[in-house]
């Protein structure tokens, strides 16, 4: 049985800025990848899908900041992650053994014993790098949806092409749910949008990228053990943004403008038809003023920094609801076609026989740090700090990681019987 | 000492309700409430309900009284007016849990409030619960809640607060999204 210090599961950029780390302090490890270097980003996103950070916000440990000939203040697409991933595995000569699925993780008294589908690895740690949105989460009343209307996640969606022609339903208002809605409404097909709670952005803020802001401003370092409440700040919906080349701002109102019927949450479906909630305009008062409150961070910070450059304070206006939204929607007469459920993701940690799960299968951590010793947590919504979420935060995160897990290691050594002299 | 140093207090016990919530974590089931009102006919569309137990955090409890209620409808209904109209105990319903919730989510925010007056006021299509016409609801075609409020605050966080009120009432809730309901004779 081949053993390793530590065994690294997913080689995305989590998993490779873990690699890097760990290399650092010379502590022996591979990675294992179900399949080629960046899979998610190479099998699970949508056509017309960028990166919702600018390119000079890719920033992984030891990766040379030369080298690529991208616009630092353009959005990648797909291809160019996966490239940028590529590249960097190459360069940090990450340890990845590709097409290599882990079927089982658990505990021996060693530490672990990792197994794949061809071998067994001895691990000292682990490290879960295997993604938070392996999986769709689609609420219950999906089962309710009368037959005949094509129903996809935003996992499963590639592009408007995919649906039939005709009214479509799209789910969900953060990031995937605005954009989905979007190029969905504009290739023709006539979208209602399902609006619970969302996080309203602009894509830029008095003349900078608004990730320009929070990144200066200090909003991405905000650590987990600061916050006031933790669970929130981690399920909240991603930010109403989009990364295209003209810098658009896709909040609700701009899906109004082109023609986009706004509806509240996706309360239920009963007899045929849809039924939405009354909260919209809750739903969307809340937003507003969560964006005044940033806005308002933002702007304090650059006062208090002595920033200058930009483009004079502003408040966006309020977000315009139609006098009474729309409560139900026939389903069953053929009033919609086809159902987008943008409705949020959740990791597949089915493989993981370690008893570190709550009651509802989610991983319970201290910023990565499991109550298991020597099992590690990457690459999760708010991890360690706000800047968790993003490529961004990998850097840091696997720093503070690999340093309790080798804190770890010496501690396991020097519990370790002294060899006996003669 | 400043004024900022006056503890701020609404009345709400903040940390029992935190308190609450960590109990929960550590034993969801005593989460489970069933509320219970029961309901007599007195005579005409007069009837008097009375809420006196239900239960919760894992046994039964007891309102330290037993509150009665009267319903039925106005004169101008050819009623009455024993009590107020069984859509109006809606409204009574909204505004008591949207105040509770702005008391506590002041003191959790530290703002002290010196006075909360709500208005709540719905629209009503009497054709509907008539049956005069098929395309008009029984229900409230809508449902305002104005607010009044002087609070140690800016107009922003108190629209908060409001907002966050909403956002956590049971009644509000109700109110907005579909519950299923079952009646049963005996």
């Amino acid at each position: 049985m081949p053993k390793v210090t530590t065994v690294v599961i997913g080689a995305g950029h989590g998993g490779l800025a873990m690699s890097r780390c760990l290399t650092e302090r010379s502590i022996d490890h591979v990675v294992l990848e179900r399949g080629a270097v960046a899979n998610s980003w190479r099998t699970q996103r949508w056509d017309s899908f960028r990166l919702l950070t600018p390119t000079w916000m890719t920033r992984l440990p030891g990766r040379s900041p030369t080298g690529s000939d991208d616009d630092p203040d353009g959005y990648l697409d797909t291809p160019g992650i996966v490239r940028l991933i590529d590249e960097y595995a190459a360069e940090i000569d990450a340890p990845v053994r590709q097409n290599t699925a882990v079927t089982s993780v658990r505990p021996d008294e060693d530490g672990f014993l990792v197994r794949t589908e061809h071998e067994v690895f001895g691990a000292r740690t682990v490290v879960l790098a295997s993604g938070a949105c392996n999986l769709p989460r689609v609420p219950g009343i999906a089962g309710a949806v009368p037959p005949g209307i094509v129903s996809l996640t935003a996992l499963d969606y590639r592009s408007p092409e995919q649906l039939p022609e005709g009214a479509v339903l799209v789910v969900g208002a953060s990031s995937s749910g605005v954009q989905i809605a979007r190029e969905v409404h504009r290739s023709g097909r006539p979208v209602t949008l399902a609006v619970g709670e969302h996080v309203r952005m602009p894509r830029r803020y008095r003349g900078r990228d608004i990730l320009w802001w929070m990144d200066a401003s200090g909003v991405l370092d905000e650590r987990y053990d600061q916050i006031p409440d933790l669970p929130r700040a981690r399920a909240l919906p991603s930010m109403q943004l989009v990364g295209s080349p003209d810098r658009v701002t896709v909040d609700l109102n701009a899906l109004t403008r082109i023609g986009v019927r706004l509806a509240g949450r996706l309360a239920g479906v009963r007899d045929g038809r849809a039924q939405f909630s009354g909260s919209l305009p809750n739903m969307t008062a809340l937003a507003d003023l969560k964006l005044g409150r940033l806005l308002g961070t933002f702007d304090a910070w650059a006062a208090s920094a002595g920033f200058t450059g930009g483009e004079k304070v502003e408040r966006f206006a309020a977000t315009e609801l139609p006098a009474s939204p729309p409560l139900t929607l026939d389903l069953a007469g053929g009033g919609i076609r086809a159902i987008v459920w943008a409705t949020g993701f959740r990791p597949d940690l089915s493989w993981l026989d370690v008893p570190v799960l709550d009651r509802k299968g989610r991983i319970v951590h201290d910023g990565g740090v499991t109550a298991w010793p020597g099992l590690y947590l990457i690459g999760m919504p708010f991890l360690r700090r706000r800047r968790s979420s993003l490529i961004d935060g990998a850097a840091a995160d696997a720093r503070d990681l690999t340093r309790h897990l080798a804190n770890h290691l010496d501690a396991r050594r020097n519990q370790d019987p002294e060899p006996i002299g003669d | 000492m400043t004024a900022t140093d006056v503890p701020v207090d609404n009345g709400v016990n903040v940390e029992a309700l935190l308190g609450a919530r960590d109990a929960l974590a550590e034993t969801p089931e005593i989460g489970q409430f069933r509320w219970r009102a029961v309901n007599t006919w007195v005579k005409g569309t007069h009837s008097r309900s009375s809420v006196e137990t239900f239960h919760g955090f894992g046994a039964a409890q007891r309102h330290k009284t037993t509150y009665t209620y009267d319903g039925d409808h106005p004169e101008a209904f050819a009623a009455e007016d024993n009590g107020v109209t069984p859509v109006e105990f809606v409204l009574v319903a909204l505004g008591s849990c949207l105040t509770a919730g702005v008391a506590a989510v002041a003191q959790q925010r530290q703002i002290q409030l010196r006075s909360v007056r709500a208005t709540v006021e719905a629209d009503m299509d009497l054709h509907g619960i008539l049956g005069a016409d098929p395309e008009v609801r029984n229900g409230f075609s809508g449902v305002r809640v104005n607010y009044e409020i002087d609070a140690d605050a800016s107009s922003e966080e108190i629209r908060a607060l409001v907002a966050q009120s909403q956002k956590r009432s049971a009644v509000y809730d109700i109110l907005t999204n579909p519950t299923n309901v079952t009646v049963e004779v005996v």
